[in-house]
């Protein structure tokens, strides 16, 4: 792999940037793999990264039907964090921020993660209350969240109208200072290009037509709109259409997919430092280093496979961002776009093996799967290559759904009496 | 100051009324009907602004919303300040105040310019390959660097001094875009006599025959044509909108448009809005939404004073702006020779028309030849001079070879240029349209419809003036077909002065230069060039999407409007793949930038949410009651005397209250009621109690469950009759309840006769509570024997009360003799102040929120969604008993018989007393078995509620913890910040365990 560099960069100047090889091969599909995975988004392109340095598996296939991070990978608000309430989900996410801290150096590939930190309003009792036990319990997970009154989110978030002018005034907030974002595409290609420079084969526009099994069921190929390929592992991690591909296996998945919609304003000058999320006037907001507002709130109400939203969501979710920040009333949506996520009941991840020998399924990360990005990747690489789950992605199986130990983290989102 | 570039005659401008404007602070004279950009051009100037990368000297490109370069902030105040404006759609008024963006010190000596310099070590993507060491100047440098470096113009810093209005319209047909093909179909659909709207973004209706002063239709000049035409649709009462840009197309015929109100008044009525949001459903829509010039790509193409042929063709014929005195002509379609025609008529000299087709051939071609004007074929510009304003073009003949000849060097003060028309297919593609790619026209045209729409004109890849006419005219007329009524005849409209347009370009164009060392820009406003196009290719990103990603082609905030093509024939020609395999990224909404506060409207402050207040709020008002947000409510938190404190106040009217009396505003609590002959069944399913055996004049306290087994909602429910049941929901989960019921009785249980509405509004509720409770309310009951015998603890009655009609609840919440008088709510003022007059003798208290939720605690009652987060079942929260055990079935029964739902060590509802009395712990606070740990911490469990009981003198906590049930007497702990507090576990009920207090 081409080292990047400064220096490099200098370098290769002089020779009118003529000699930089591809980020990736374009390499045909081989008849057998060790492991294929289903998806190249950023977790599968992170699956794949993480078999080939962790566990020395590199005869790995990442089957893309489009190109690759074109999906919730390319459409998300990047905003990411680990204050999470129960202690499954704080391993898993705050796993994720670890990694992240030294992504671009482990990828050689700048990805931008920008500790920014991230902020998230409180305007109710119950919100206060809410934010409180995310806060002991992280802190007694060791990971840092922090409460601010009204005044320190002033002083963070200068923007922010702490007034009682507004319907729901400000009563404090929660603040992850690790908290923050990255640049989505590097994401992608970062692990695509450290990925197929340890051999991994990374096939776009290949869309996965059946999953073959065996007499004993299991996995013993994949059909692809670009022929057949022999293997015995298959991780699947195909975010709002895994439902799809699943099907193909005969496993039916306790998912729902949703449109999330997503908008940036027209670029200005730094105006807005960090991230801001606020569950009850329902937005949040970060600027991103070209200079774009980056906005976004819940889902559409409606499942649907549509990768665009209705026109009234985008309207609540810019008259909460008016209310919260009446100077930017006069910026201008420059885009607006939507993605499918896919929802368990509980509204965390599975990462888990299946009753299909050999099939394993990395899913449900409904509206906040950027931020696990390498955490998720980094485990479901081991659960596929040692067959049986991290410590840290155990407690996320599929079947919690039919036992019940559940990790509900739309806890925080229970109403007050 | 003068404006030398004005011409003499002709324009749309009214040069009786001048206006006096300002940019970058210097004066300016313009007229009405003016552009910011028309005003400035006809005042010589062309340098507008710095590019987003390498800050380069920017002018005008177009004359519309494609502009790219010239972007300016206008609003003499912050609180009506607007950046990235483009300068050609901003309508000129008196007293106008613009100025450039992204420039520093000034737009002439701009320091981020040496970014021009170094330009070669800033390729398409470079920030993924650097600014990695040391990792800890990211955060610290470079990315607070790059930030400052990025952006373009400067947020307003003051909130927004305008208000916007939002409209929601029907129509039969919409019409999108009032050019000739528009207003043929609005002709058309109008004499169906069907509603239609006509829709356009410039200030009148007309498009491109604004500016053509040789065509003629139906024998009257074109202008005369368009006035006409408006006439005759508004007396056929069309919805003529202008100032409205339709910028989203949304699922089933839902079209987002934004009408610009006020923006182009000096001083605008306050009783209007600055801009409406609309969104009109439609039954069938016409899009006649024109087609959009592109530039050429050759190197230095980007200085100012190179503009779109057509563009400067339009400053000169409607506003009366010359782009210079001497130009040249750079092309590759019959289009730019209408405007070497159009300026030479004007007295501009045109130097040579220089096209880049080996052979041109046309009536055009003819006409510019007889005019005298040198026409060069097969040439191209590669190359330009002049720092802020190009001053020579350098013309070379083309070798046929994929190289150009020496360049002749040509004096000019606007180099014009023209690589085609790229049809504008934004909202058909938005749409979810199918694009077709044709090879003649080599533009994507609409071929698929998937809406109820059809394109017309010259975003449907027809340009001839009476073809667009012709089929303007005919999209209308299917259009009213579709509505099912009587569909005019066809129509022809004769045209003459006008000819058709033939050629265009894609791509770059040819030269011998050395191309590692020139720039040729594809998009202008984010700097990307064809070589920049060209690396991410060799690196890899052969996706159009990739491309466009890596090198942020087409994502600037004209989104591509005059680059996406040039890109997609560069990248076509560099990877040998045809332009229909590379296919489009896709086109998002809004074509053009919408307002954040349009889409917010009236939604702000009190408006954003609507504010439900009790019926006893004036008189919590007068106490000086502060208010807690509870849902949309506001409730009285407590009724502070003078000289106390939230503490005190909570204090006393808890004591006060469980000492004689108290009275509480419970309206807010959601209620409903459920009636039919199988409201019991109904019931049954959706409360984990059992209702058949109610009696009537009963309560029972329901729980509510999820599917997934967990705990809902609660409340007391009372049976009014057989077949009514009188249903309580908290305050918050009102309309949660409500939409859960009537989803499982529509999709679960549609067998059911069962109506549920939704009473919440309709009965305000005034709790009286205490054991004097009784004493007061006996002088406002008529016909009720009240007591404890005939209306025991949990029943109702229906009865009057004050003379009003009421619904007469035993019940409570607060562990005392109650009752709950629901009277009709236009009473409820009225009975509040009558029960606050009769309890006068018993020093009665109204008390608030905060006492409520201490004095229900004190008693262990849990509150949904303070005791519970959706991870706890009836039984964790002590509600075991609650479950009918012998019922078949409810909704989470299922749920509940998971493994993990008995596990010993879920956690469990329990009462917690600190060693220190006076210690008050923290609600959400964690807990721990053993004071002595290490992080991660093992966490049993957390503090649900915590308060200083006034009645047990000492603080008490409610606590969710893991096994709890079992950990009675046991002492635990809680780690905050500075300390471990120890408390022991202890049963949920604080005060009057047996009840006895109740049944008084």
């Amino acid at each position: 792999m081409q080292t990047y560099s400064a220096l490099q960069l200098l370098r290769r100047a002089f020779g009118g940037h003529q000699s930089w090889e591809p980020l990736w091969r374009q390499p045909a599909l081989k008849p057998a793999y060790d492991v294929v995975i289903i998806g190249g988004g950023g977790h599968g392109l992170a699956t794949a990264y993480y078999l080939a340095k962790e566990h020395g598996i590199t005869n790995v296939a990442v089957l893309e039907k489009g190109w690759i991070g074109g999906g919730n990978t390319g459409r998300n608000t990047t905003i990411i964090r680990s204050n999470y309430l129960f202690d499954e989900s704080a391993a898993l996410y705050d796993h994720a921020v670890k990694l992240w801290d030294d992504l671009s150096q482990a990828l050689n590939y700048n990805v931008m993660y920008s500790a920014r930190g991230v902020m998230m309003l409180a305007h109710t009792v119950h919100d206060v209350q809410s934010a409180k036990r995310h806060i002991h319990a992280n802190r007694l997970n060791g990971v840092d969240n922090e409460w601010l009154d009204p005044e320190a989110c002033k002083a963070f978030c200068p923007e922010l109208n702490i007034s009682d002018n507004i319907r729901y005034p400000i009563m404090g907030g929660a603040l992850q200072r690790r908290g923050g974002t990255a640049r989505h595409d590097a994401v992608a290609w970062g692990y695509a290009r450290a990925a197929d420079a340890m051999g991994v084969d990374i096939i776009q526009n290949c869309e996965v037509t059946a999953i073959r099994r065996d007499a004993t069921g299991a996995i013993e190929a994949v059909e692809t709109t670009k022929g057949t390929v022999k293997t015995r592992k298959v991780g699947v991690v195909a975010a709002g259409h895994t439902s799809v591909v699943m099907s193909m296996a005969d496993v039916r998945m306790p998912l729902e997919s949703y449109p999330l919609q997503a908008l940036v304003s027209e670029p200005v000058k730094p105006t807005f430092t960090c991230v801001v999320m606020s569950n009850t006037i329902h937005a949040y907001i970060s600027q991103s280093d070209k200079g774009e507002l980056v906005i976004g709130a819940g889902t559409d109400a409606y499942t649907s496979y549509s990768q665009r939203g209705a026109l009234h969501i985008t309207e609540h979710t810019l008259d909460a961002i008016c209310e919260l920040f009446p100077m930017f009333r006069r910026m201008r949506m420059l885009r607006n776009w939507g993605g499918i996520v896919d929802v368990t009941p509980d509204r965390s991840p599975i990462l888990s093996k299946t009753a299909v020998p050999g099939l394993f399924v990395n899913c449900g990360w409904g509206t906040g799967g950027f931020k696990a990005t390498p955490g998720s990747g980094n485990v479901f690489a081991h659960t596929i290559a040692t067959g049986e789950p991290h410590r840290i992605n155990a407690p996320f199986t599929l079947d919690r759904f039919r036992d019940g130990t559940l990790i509900d983290e739309a806890a925080a989102a229970a109403v007050a009496h | 100051m003068s404006a030398p570039f004005r011409l003499a005659t002709g324009g749309r401008i009214d040069r009786s009324k001048p206006l006096r404007f300002t940019f970058d602070g210097a004066a300016y004279t313009g007229f009405e009907g003016d552009t910011l950009a028309s005003a400035l051009i006809a005042g010589g100037v062309h340098l507008m602004g710095r590019s987003f990368k390498y800050h380069r000297p920017r002018g005008f490109l177009t004359a519309g919303p494609d502009e790219p370069n010239a972007l300016v902030g206008v609003g003499a105040s912050q609180d009506r300040y607007t950046p990235n404006l483009r300068a050609p759609v901003v309508e000129l008024h008196d007293g106008l105040v613009a100025e450039s963006q992204n420039r520093w010190p000034s737009l002439r000596f701009d320091a981020g310019a040496v970014n021009d310099l170094f330009s070669r070590f800033l390729p398409a993507g470079f920030y993924y390959k650097t600014f990695m060491w040391p990792k800890s100047f990211w955060k610290t440098v470079y990315e607070p660097k790059i930030r400052s470096m990025a952006g373009l113009g400067k947020a307003p810093t003051a909130p927004d001094a305008d208000r916007y209005t939002q409209v929601y319209a029907h129509v039969d047909v919409l019409v999108v875009g009032a050019g000739p093909a528009g207003l043929a179909a609005a002709l058309a659909a109008a004499e169906s006599g069907r509603r239609v709207m006509l829709a356009d973004e410039q200030p009148e209706v007309g498009g491109s025959l604004l500016h053509d002063v040789t065509a003629t239709i139906e024998g009257r000049p074109a202008a005369a044509w368009v006035a006409e035409t408006l006439a005759a649709l508004e007396a056929k009462g069309v919805q003529v909108l202008t100032r409205t840009t339709a910028f989203g197309y949304y699922p089933h015929n839902m079209l987002g448009l934004l009408e610009r109100v006020t923006d182009h008044y000096a001083n605008p009525d306050p009783k209007l809005p600055r801009e409406r949001l609309w969104q009109v459903r439609a039954g069938e829509v016409v899009l006649a939404t024109g087609a959009i010039e592109r530039p050429l790509v050759f190197p230095e193409n980007d200085r100012p004073g190179i503009l779109l042929a057509d563009a400067a063709r339009a400053y000169a014929n409607r506003w009366a702006a010359s782009v210079g005195k001497r130009v040249v002509i750079a092309t590759a379609c019959d289009s730019a020779y209408r405007t070497a025609l159009d300026l030479k008529a004007h007295g501009i000299d045109v130097a040579v028309v220089a096209d880049l087709r080996p052979m041109p051939i046309g009536p055009l071609v003819d006409a510019v030849r007889a005019a005298g004007i040198r026409v060069e074929a097969g040439t191209a510009v590669t190359g330009t001079r002049g720092r802020l304003r190009v001053r020579v073009a350098h013309l070379s003949r083309l070798d046929g070879r994929g190289g150009a000849h020496a360049p002749e060097p040509v004096a000019c003060d606007a180099l014009l240029m023209s690589g085609g028309w790229t049809p504008t297919v934004h909202l058909f593609s938005q749409s979810r349209g199918k694009l077709r790619f044709d090879e003649g026209l080599q533009a994507y045209v609409p071929s698929v419809s998937v809406e109820k729409e059809r394109s017309a004109g010259g975003c449907n890849g027809v340009f001839d003036l009476a073809a667009v006419l012709a089929d303007g005219y005919a999209a209308g007329e299917s259009a009213a077909r579709a509505t099912r009524v009587r569909a005019p005849a066809s129509r022809a409209f004769p045209v003459d002065g006008t000819h058709p347009v033939t050629g265009g370009h894609l791509g770059a164009v040819p030269h011998s230069r050395n191309p590692s060392a020139v720039k040729a820009f594809v998009d202008f406003q984010n700097d990307v060039t064809a070589k920049d196009l060209k690396l991410a290719t060799r690196e890899g990103l052969r996706s159009i999407e990739h491309v466009k990603r890596y090198t942020t082609t087409g994502m600037a905030t004209d989104q591509g409007k005059t680059s996406n093509m040039n890109a997609l024939g560069i990248v076509s020609e560099a990877i040998k793949a045809p332009i229909p395999q590379i296919g489009l990224t896709t086109f998002r909404a809004p074509y053009t930038p919408v307002t954040f506060g349009s889409f917010a409207g009236a939604s702000r402050g009190d408006l954003f949410d609507p504010v439900r207040k009790t019926p006893s709020h004036s008189f919590a008002v007068e106490k000086g009651a502060p208010f807690e947000n509870v849902g949309q409510w506001k409730r009285a938190w407590w009724y502070p005397r003078p000289g106390e404190d939230q503490h005190a106040a909570v204090r006393r009217e808890v004591k006060a209250m469980r000492s004689s009396v108290g009275m509480f505003d419970a309206s807010t609590l959601g209620k409903i009621e459920v009636v039919g002959p199988d409201a019991a069944a109904f019931m049954e399913m959706l409360y984990t109690n059992a209702w058949a055996k109610l009696g009537v004049g009963r309560c029972r306290y329901g729980v509510m469950l999820r599917e997934d087994g967990f705990v809902m909602d609660d409340g007391v429910i009372g049976r009014l009759a057989a077949d009514r049941f009188h249903v309580t929901t908290t305050t918050g989960g009102a309309p949660r309840v409500l939409n859960h019921m009537e989803d499982y009785l529509q999709t679960e249980f549609p067998h059911l006769a069962v109506w549920l509405t939704s009473i919440t509004e309709q009965w305000a509720v005034t709790a009286v509570q205490g054991p004097k409770a009784r004493d007061v309310i006996a002088a406002l009951v008529e016909g009720v024997d009240l007591s404890d015998a005939a209306l025991p603890h949990m029943s109702v009655v229906e009865c009057r009360v004050c003379g009003v009609p009421a619904r007469l609840f035993r019940v409570s919440f607060t562990g005392e003799l109650g009752y709950e008088i629901n009277v009709p709510a236009d009473h409820g003022a009225a009975v509040w102040q009558a029960v606050y007059e009769a309890g006068q003798a018993y020093g009665i208290t109204p008390y608030g929120t905060e006492a409520m939720h201490v004095a229900r605690a004190e008693k262990g009652y849990i509150i949904v969604g303070q005791e519970t987060d959706g991870t706890a079942g009836p039984d964790d929260v002590g509600l075991g008993w609650a479950i009918g055990k012998a019922k078949p079935d409810f909704v989470g029964k299922r749920a509940l018989a998971r493994p993990a739902m008995g596990a010993a060590d879920r956690k469990q509802l329990v009462g917690l007393l600190t060693e220190d009395p006076a210690t008050v712990l923290e609600e959400g606070a964690q807990i721990v078995a053993d004071p002595v740990f290490e992080v991660p911490a093992r966490m049993i469990g957390h503090v649900t509620s915590a308060y200083e009981s006034p009645t047990l003198d000492r603080s008490i906590a409610l606590a969710m913890v893991k096994g709890g049930r079992a950990r009675m007497g046991e002492t635990i702990y809680i780690p905050m910040p500075d300390r471990v507090i120890a408390a022991k576990v202890v049963a949920p009920v604080f005060y009057d365990q047996e009840g006895a207090r109740l049944n008084g």
